[in-house]
């Protein structure tokens, strides 16, 4: 297996060919930020955090996607940077209804966490207030689009990991949704086997259990490794 | 000791909010007391004061979301050197935002026509009780603002080192702060 070696925030890392620079960043201590990432599921490069520059280029480049190569010399937190995410997140709060006080994620939320780990203190943009739905046709889960911020992460790990492909994005822009099946209500989904993966996977309070009140909702990954490790390694261990 | 000659003037105001972020205030305790050495209240809703005197700091409370509070931000603007965005509503709107997804006129009929069993009347802006806005806005759209204090409400401690650090003329530390 072939090494790269390159160095990240001035600490010379390496790590095998193929892998991204986020992963051997995380695996060397590096946190980038991210949103639509969750290890165990293929990358897309949706929420643009983990912008990162790399000397000898001009574009700054998704560290989820872009793999190692030799003798790299990579910057994940310079000033531009940050100022860049600050800005994605407040994109991404001015969008739709984050109405962090009453929502089910109140205190364990991605979203909310990362906004105040990057110090953003206000949200400079004009808030749009979308006018959106919150389904709660299924028997255990509600999906609410005021919160989703369309990192697809539900999307994936229905269809990698469970193999329903029950939801999808519908749409195009900031108008995108994301649906249950061809659009209906997620109670009368035909492929949904409602083990609640997605809802497990989701950063904010888009997806949450119902039955949970103002920041009751607490998400649980560890099944996510789980099942990763058991097909990827044939261990099944906890 | 006190390096300022004279106390500093701090006012606080409550636009469209729920008052929490006051109780959050008051939730300061004995350090109100020490704080009261070299503070003087000049106007509050927590005092009977009627008009709002020029002052240092003032920390507004609550979202922008009638006709008397874009008034009264204006003119609290106009009279501080520094003006703090109080707690969630000011920062973001927060709840009181809410209503913006609907029309004023879906908002008011919801709450006065559709869902009483006596039907009085809509309030739609008078000498006594003030036009809604079309929408609600974060205090910062409406006036500048100097600083920002999110939560809802923010804790008494956030407060506390908020105050603390403008009587001593630092600026406070208040960095990993969330909404909510």
């Amino acid at each position: 297996m072939s090494v790269k070696t390159l160095v990240i925030d001035g600490k010379a890392v390496t790590g095998r060919a193929g892998e991204t620079i986020f992963n051997v960043a995380w695996e060397n201590g590096v946190r980038i930020p991210r949103l639509c990432h969750v290890g165990g599921l293929s990358d897309v490069g949706a929420c643009r955090l983990c912008l990162v520059e790399i000397e000898g280029q001009r574009k700054l480049a998704a560290a989820c996607l872009t793999p190692v190569e030799e003798g790299m010399v990579v910057h994940t937190s310079s000033e531009r940077l940050k100022e860049h995410r600050r800005l994605i997140l407040e994109l991404l709060l001015a969008e739709r209804n984050h109405v962090c006080a009453v929502c089910v994620m109140n205190g364990a939320c991605e979203l909310q966490d990362l906004a105040a780990e990057l110090g953003v203190d206000h949200v400079r943009l004009r808030y749009r207030f979308p006018k959106l739905g919150v389904d709660t046709s299924h028997e255990r889960f509600g999906q609410d689009q005021n919160r989703c911020i369309l990192c697809t992460r539900c999307v994936r790990v229905c269809d990698e990991v469970e193999g329903a492909h029950t939801k999808d994005v519908f749409g195009r822009g900031s108008g995108s949704l994301i649906i249950n099946d061809m659009g209906g209500p997620w109670g009368e989904s035909d492929t949904c086997t409602s083990c609640g993966k997605c809802v497990q996977v989701c950063p904010t309070g888009a997806l949450f259990s119902k039955g949970k009140s103002v920041a009751e909702m607490r998400k649980d990954r560890g099944f996510l490794k789980y099942i990763v490790t058991a097909r990827e390694k044939r261990e099944w261990i906890r | 000791m006190d390096s300022l000659e004279r106390k500093v003037r701090v006012a606080t105001a409550w636009l469209g909010g729920c008052s929490g972020c006051h109780m959050s205030l008051l939730d300061m305790d004995e350090r109100l007391l020490e704080l009261a050495d070299r503070i003087e209240l000049c106007a509050s809703p927590l005092t009977d004061y009627k008009d709002f005197p020029p002052v240092d700091v003032a920390l507004v409370e609550g979202a922008v979301a009638n006709q008397d509070h874009l008034e009264h931000i204006r003119h609290i603007r106009a009279n501080s050197k520094i003006l703090v965005s109080f707690g969630d509503c000011a920062v973001t709107g927060n709840v009181p935002a809410m209503r913006n997804a609907y029309g004023v006129e879906d908002v008011l009929n919801e709450a006065y026509r559709a869902n009483t069993s006596v039907v009085v009347g809509v309030p739609v802006g008078n000498a006594v009780v003030p036009r809604l806005l079309g929408r609600v806005r974060p205090v910062h759209e409406v006036v500048a603002v100097d600083l920002f204090l999110q939560g809802c409400p923010p804790d008494a401690q956030a407060i506390h080192e908020l105050l603390a650090a403008l009587v001593e003329g630092r600026r406070p530390a208040l960095e990993g702060r969330r909404f909510g």
